[in-house]
């Protein structure tokens, strides 16, 4: 493997990671805001109880989506300098917008969170959670408007001399379509993604027999959360893929593993292609599906992968436009089956909910304990159907990833960090799981220590929370 | 004053905002096997840091993120070119933010024992590891134009390890070892605050010698004396001298507030040396990287500069006010259960 291989194996394996720690960030800093509030509002115990376990789990998982950003933030220019010279001029801004608007914001108030149990008024304790919650949101909506501009760059002219992309309109990049759309798609799933991660431990506590009381709650709290959410990703996801199809037309094309253009296209259930991917060779499909998928209309016309390689080949000179087709199709069917394979078990325990019911069935115990692992396969296949589809272009029709690489970092520098980061990586998911497990080992416990009147003013008294 | 000389400043302002208050947490996660004597003592040390050590750490993602968003080429030619030290600072601070993180939540000794030996040596290498960096910045590295017209770095790992760098290296390490010190006699009380008391003496002693000596070579390397690097150089020694008066007779907040004021100069009198250029090259001058051949365009600078001009005094404002939140010491005998893990202290587990 060459240094490019090897560079864009690091960016998959460091950025995949880093995002099963993400959504689950994202989405439980809201329901444990919601959680918070709900005792701030009503006084009752069981919701402090479940704010303080869910938080706890929560802090374990933030640790690491924290730790791995920060390599996120440097890889760029360590193995992809040439790309960084040729974006920097748009691509950094979001980035340091993120920095200065959203990781003081989420860092600082999440501290203030955590330590400030005895430390500050109700009212301001519970309005830091709130705060560290909008951090994360920021966060996410800037580094996808940056990565909206690969998908579909937008606001900038080409400086031939200085042979880079220069910014012309900020408001453009940050507010075009493509980054709302993915904004709004992934915000969803985040939300469904930290759901499914309560659900799936309330469950467990429920038939542990621990804490009933609350569990049902955040149980049902999980489930509904994931309901809405699913609904929201699909729409934003239907008018993904329709941007998609406007954007990047080869892209949806290799999700369909459409070779030819097609009026009516079909929506492709299976298909089995040739091992070079040039042309399928057995299909089920749906008929016109794909065509209203992608324009709107049962009879709209999609365009096929090998006329849209004839086509780029002139546009953009001779070359392989083409991304890896049965990644492209499989990732993408496994984003919407992982999906909505989640919502069904979020649908089933519901409704045996409903009328003060408790789930049951045999189903209903390996069901919830996969439950926060499904979306999170659902991410991750969602993303690198994204990224993959998108090669060989770094930004869409402007700078391949192949151009994209340092020029002066060897193959065995980016050998030697990638195999470094994936043994680091695999022991702190070793750690983080056995950690998450004790927690919920444990239960949820009689958090009494914040009510406990000789808790105040005093300097001797016992810190609530320290490290 | 060009946009370009602005976000020069301002990132020199996220360094030094970096250096302050990193230093101490790198100071403080390098004392703990030394002011403590028992697990109380450590939970204490690091209660100290607990609120504050990630926001703290956002000041280099966001010096990371303004450097690609206003000098595109200096992040580029930097990163790429300090690939592992880069590398092994990024490492470290993975391995420490879990550390602080993890260690508490589970009793067993040999666990926090383990993470205790992490974050004792995550703090050591980024402390060394950035002085390194920085000195040869200031010193110049190989950098060429490449066959693309960029200009990238040409020299190895090793190139990195000159007596200067290594120097530079010593003076972060010492100076972070000291502030921290000072910081934990400001944050602590009883004998933990004596222990840092007693250290800083010692290490600011050490600090003091490495960093002169570090500033005169400096100077004297410079092509020509620059009044600015000078007068900077002597603030920093004037500055250190006040503080280690001040630790010595006991007036923690006056310790802290010149131990940081000496960084403060100390950092600027780098970039000074520095400007114009960002990164010079010891192969001619025609290969350096200026604020003019590194930088973004106007525009985005100039958008960049709406954002940090709004949201710079607003981070320090409630940054600032959590130091205030957080402002009393910390003790021993405030641990509750030192022994037993956070997670552990569970007092009752409802049954129904």
């Amino acid at each position: 493997m060459n240094s490019l291989d090897l560079a864009r194996w690091q960016f998959a394996i460091t950025t995949v990671y880093h995002f099963l720690f993400v959504p689950i960030t994202i989405g439980m800093a809201f329901l444990v805001a919601g959680l918070h509030t709900a005792w701030y509002r009503t006084a009752k115990l069981k919701y402090l109880r479940a704010t303080k376990f869910f938080g706890k789990l929560f802090l374990i998982n933030f640790a690491i989506g924290v730790v791995t950003g920060i390599v996120q933030e440097f890889q760029f220019g360590m193995n992809w300098s040439s790309y960084s010279r040729f974006v920097g001029d748009i691509f950094g801004a979001p980035l340091a917008m993120e920095g200065l608007l959203a990781f003081f914001l989420e860092s600082t108030f999440l501290g203030l969170w955590i330590f400030g149990w005895d430390r500050l008024p109700k009212k301001l304790h519970l309005a830091s959670i709130w705060l560290a919650a909008t951090g994360t949101l920021l966060s996410a909506y800037f580094i996808l408007a940056a990565n909206a501009w690969m998908q579909h760059p937008v606001g900038y002219i080409y400086n031939e001399a200085k042979n880079r992309a220069e910014l012309v309109d900020i408001k453009a990049v940050l507010t075009q379509n493509t980054a709302l759309a993915t904004f709004f798609h992934t915000i969803p799933s985040a939300a469904f993604t930290g759901a499914a991660f309560m659900a799936g431990i309330s469950a467990w506590l429920i038939i542990k027999k621990k804490d009933i009381e609350m569990a049902r709650g955040t149980l049902k709290l999980g489930l509904i959360t994931m309901l809405v959410s699913i609904v929201m990703v699909s729409v934003s996801g239907d008018i993904t893929a329709r941007i998609m199809t406007e954007q990047q037309p080869m892209k949806m094309s290799a999700a369909e593993a459409l070779y030819d253009t097609t009026e009516s296209a079909p929506f492709s259930l299976l298909t089995i292609g040739t091992l070079d991917g040039s042309r399928s060779v057995f299909q089920i499909d749906i008929p016109s599906v794909l065509s209203f998928m992608s324009t709107g209309n049962f009879n709209g016309v999609v365009e096929g992968v090998n006329d849209l390689e004839a086509k780029y080949d002139q546009q953009f000179g001779p070359g392989d436009y083409t991304p890896n087709i049965p990644l492209a199709y499989w990732s993408f069917r496994l984003m919407m089956g992982f999906g909505f394979l989640g919502s069904l078990f979020a649908l089933l325990a519901l409704w045996q909910m409903r009328r003060g019911g408790t789930p049951r069935g045999r189903w209903f115990a390996p069901a919830m304990v996969s439950l926060p692992f499904i979306p999170l396969l659902a991410n991750s296949f969602g993303w690198i159907f994204t990224e993959t589809a998108r090669q060989p272009w770094a930004v869409f029709g402007l700078i391949k990833t192949s151009d994209g690489v340092s020029q002066v970092v060897s193959a065995g520098a980016v050998l030697f960090t990638m195999i470094v980061f994936t043994l680091l990586y695999g022991v702190l998911a070793f750690i983080e799981f056995g950690l998450i497990l004790r927690v919920i080992k444990n239960g949820p416990s009689e958090e009494m220590d914040y009510e406990n009147p000789e808790l105040g003013g005093s300097d001797q008294k016992n810190l609530v929370m320290s490290y | 004053m060009t946009f370009q000389d602005t976000w020069f400043l301002l990132i020199a302002v996220l360094w030094i905002g970096y250096f302050i208050l990193e230093g101490f947490d790198f100071g403080v996660g390098m004392l703990l096997p030394f002011v403590s004597r028992n697990e109380a003592d450590r939970r204490a040390v690091l209660t100290t840091l607990g609120p504050v050590w990630d926001g703290n750490e956002v000041w280099l993602l966001v010096a990371g993120g303004a450097t690609f968003a206003a000098f595109p080429e200096w992040y580029a030619t930097l990163f790429s070119g300090f690939y592992l030290p880069l590398f092994l600072i990024l490492v470290s601070l993975i391995v420490r933010g879990v550390a602080f993180e993890y260690r508490s939540k589970y009793g067993k000794a040999q666990w926090r024992q383990r993470w205790d030996i992490a974050i004792f040596i995550s703090s050591l290498l980024p402390a060394l590891l950035w002085g390194v960096a920085f000195a040869n910045i200031v010193r110049g590295v190989p950098l060429e134009k490449a066959a693309s017209g960029s200009i990238e770095y040409t020299g190895g790992f090793f190139n990195l390890l000159n007596p200067y760098a290594l120097l530079g290296g010593v003076v972060t390490l010492t100076v972070f070892i000291t502030h921290g010190a000072v910081f934990l006699s400001l944050k602590t009380a009883g004998s933990i605050r004596d222990r840092s008391q007693a250290i800083a003496k010692l290490s600011g002693l050490v600090a003091a010698v490495a960093a002169v000596s570090f500033l005169v070579w400096t100077n004297l390397s410079l092509p020509e004396i620059k009044p600015i690097v000078l007068a900077l150089s002597i603030a920093v020694a004037l500055f250190w001298v006040a503080g280690m008066a001040m630790n010595f007779i006991r007036r923690e907040g006056w310790a802290f507030i010149f131990s940081a004021l000496a960084i403060l100069s100390f950092v600027t009198a780098l970039f000074s040396a520095l400007y114009p250029r960002v990164m010079p090259s010891s192969l001619g001058a025609q290969f350096d990287l200026t604020i003019t051949n590194a930088s973004s365009t106007e525009y985005t600078l100039k958008v960049m500069t709406v954002v940090a001009v709004i949201m710079t005094p607003i981070v320090l404002v409630y940054q600032g006010w959590t130091y205030w939140v957080f402002r009393k010491r910390v003790s021993a005998s405030q641990i509750a259960n030192p022994e037993r893990g956070v997670l552990d202290q569970v007092s009752h587990t409802l049954h129904q």
